[in-house]
């Protein structure tokens, strides 16, 4: 009887597992199917993804998709470059001055630090369509509306890096190091680059990749904010392909699409165990 | 000599966080009380930066309220809550699932590294790209998708315009946030099971505890803290949404996928000037988000450093009460 139960327990066992692998194989082509149609059918000709859409190998067409943006508005480089500019200062910018505010509600006290800890909680989580009418008028006013230090410089100011840098802060950093440094004679200054900054190296690398993943993807500041081809980033770019003069150069969207998305999964599939792992430290969701 | 030691770092407090607090009031907090000035103003036109005050300080508000229809403030609002669910309850479904799945240690599923980066991966791709790349999926009358239903239903299929249709159009916007969300809920969920002392699941399992059992009886209830950080954080995204609403179909076909945040930069940025209604409708999404965090900020509170707090008081009333 009971060895009866046992094996109907591990017959059980034996259809969930299978259940999961189904459910789970099935996920995983949803998550490559769009992405392996995208960069097979940039390399076929217009007419062909035209009459057979969907294709599993890749074709000879590559570059006259390409030149198919030439002189028109899409411009993948010009897009990639402005996008690195504001997506690699933004990210340092956000970096050192998170670390150093952290460390200044963590390795101080002062009088309005926990007023001001709350205020950085509080206001942690207000997105910037909230803000943009005003901070339109006030760029425009300031006559730095193409200006891509107004897509730098508001990162200086990142209430949830800093929250989650105390977090850190608060369980990795002893104050006996910081006094022995003080001890030696080196400046508040000098112990935080050279002794706080290198304690937070694991925070570091994960923040840094949410945040440049995050400037790298921002559509709706960059919108508003530029109006100048040669200042666009590459998701405006992107949004161009919906105009008028690509409908029918099928393979060339695919192609442009491919020319922003590849270089991300690469440089995920490179990063994801330090990418999935840092997922659970927080992020805004959508 | 004592009197150096004793040297006082406070200033350094204030000092560091300078940069930060400098940046904030220019760039966050100025533009909130700006935008929040706007949504009492007449601020309209192309390139003007003047207003005044309008006589009825709430006639932006009124004005944007009270207009139904397609593109107006109302519908956009349904349309993002709308949205929000449709994307939510099957992306929080299906993340406790394959949570329950990955976590049980009755049944060891092999290959889960790897299942972890797949369903994650859209989650870090261009939203941008990401909607321009299903709209070329759901193309008409020749698309991938077409064909693809055209295979299975055989000649006489009639291309479906997709993109023309309301409900098909929802859909697919909630379809796109599920797809790219669920990856991240999951782990998120995964990380919070792990965090569970492994002596509980060993003691439901000796009392005889079957896997549903020990899913709703014992894991939901201890990762109860995460669910509802997920929940709060993915309304607060929600909230937001733009991207894909706006590349999709333009909040199109007939305002069906219009969304708040999309109104606000319809209103403002593309071809009405009207910034005083887009920042009245910036102010109420405000202030919903702004009771959303102080929800989270509830959840997020220290548990033991608050129960410390109250037993101090606690102690000292009684000492108190005892004088």
């Amino acid at each position: 009887m009971s060895e009866q139960k046992l094996r109907t327990k591990s017959q059980d066992n034996l259809i969930l597992k299978i259940i999961v692998y189904i459910v789970c194989i099935f996920l995983s082509i949803l998550s490559i199917m769009p992405f392996w149609i995208m960069a097979v059918n940039s390399t076929r000709a217009s007419a062909d993804v035209q009459s057979h859409p969907i294709a599993f190998w890749f074709s000879t067409h590559l570059m006259d998709n390409f030149k198919v943006f030439e002189g028109k508005t899409f411009e993948p480089i010009t897009g990639f470059i402005n996008s690195a500019i504001i997506s690699v200062s933004a990210t340092i910018l956000a970096i050192y001055f998170s670390c150093l505010t952290a460390y200044a509600v963590t390795a101080y006290e002062w009088k309005l630090r926990d007023g001001f800890f709350k205020f950085i909680m509080a206001v942690m989580m207000i997105p910037a369509q909230c803000t943009m009418i005003g901070f339109f008028q006030m760029v425009y006013k300031m006559g730095m509306a193409n200006n891509l230090l107004m897509l730098i410089l508001p990162s200086i100011a990142a209430p949830s890096m800093v929250f989650f840098m105390r977090q850190y802060l608060q369980s990795s950093l002893s104050m006996e190091i910081v006094q022995s440094a003080r001890i030696d004679g080196a400046g508040e200054f000098r112990t935080f680059n050279s002794i706080v900054l290198p304690i937070m190296k694991p925070a570091i690398a994960t923040q840094a990749i949410f945040t440049f993943v995050g400037n790298w993807n921002n559509l709706f500041t960059p919108m508003v904010l530029l109006t100048k081809a040669d200042k666009y980033t590459m998701p405006i770019m992107v949004s161009l392909l919906r105009g008028d003069i690509y409908k029918t150069e099928y393979g060339s969207i695919y192609l442009g699409v491919s020319l922003t998305v590849l270089p991300l999964i690469v440089v995920y599939l490179l990063l994801s165990k330090y990418i999935v792992a840092g997922v659970a430290l927080g992020s805004v969701k959508g | 000599m004592n009197n150096k030691k004793s040297v006082s770092y406070t200033k350094y407090g204030y000092i560091f966080s300078i940069p930060f607090v400098l940046a904030f009031l220019v760039f966050q907090l100025y533009p909130v009380l700006y935008t929040v000035v706007i949504g009492f103003t007449d601020l309209q036109g192309v390139a003007t930066t003047e207003f005044h005050f309008l006589k009825n300080p709430l006639e932006n508000f009124i004005k944007i309220l009270s207009t139904n229809g397609a593109g107006s403030f109302r519908l956009s609002l349904r349309n993002t809550i709308l949205l929000w669910g449709l994307n939510f309850v099957p992306q929080i479904s299906l993340a406790l699932l394959l949570t329950a799945w990955f976590t049980d240690t009755r049944t060891t599923i092999k290959g889960q590294g790897l299942f972890k980066v797949l369903f994650y991966m859209p989650n870090i791709i261009t939203a941008a790209s990401v909607a321009i790349l299903f709209g070329a999926l759901l193309s008409y009358p020749q698309g991938p998708l077409n064909s693809l239903i055209g295979s299975f239903r055989g000649d006489d299929y009639k291309a479906i315009n997709f993109l023309a249709n309301k409900n098909f159009t929802r859909f697919i916007v909630a379809f796109i946030q599920f797809w790219m969300w669920y990856g991240n809920t999951m782990v998120m969920l995964i990380a919070g099971v792990i965090g569970i002392s492994p002596e509980i699941f060993e003691a439901a399992e000796i009392d005889g505890a079957n896997r549903r059992q020990t899913f709703f009886k014992v894991t939901i209830p201890c990762i109860r803290t995460i669910l509802l950080y997920v929940l709060v954080t993915s309304m607060i995204g929600g909230l937001n949404m733009f991207d894909i609403p706006k590349l999709i179909a333009d909040g199109g076909p007939d305002g069906a996928t219009g969304t708040t945040a999309l109104y606000i930069y319809k209103q403002a940025f593309s071809g009405g000037y009207m910034y005083n209604k887009a920042a009245a409708a910036s102010i109420i999404m405000f202030v919903i988000i702004m009771l959303l965090s102080m929800l989270l900020f509830y959840i997020l509170r220290d548990k033991d450093e608050e129960a410390l707090k109250k037993a101090i008081k606690r102690e000292k009333k009684a000492a108190n009460a005892r004088r």
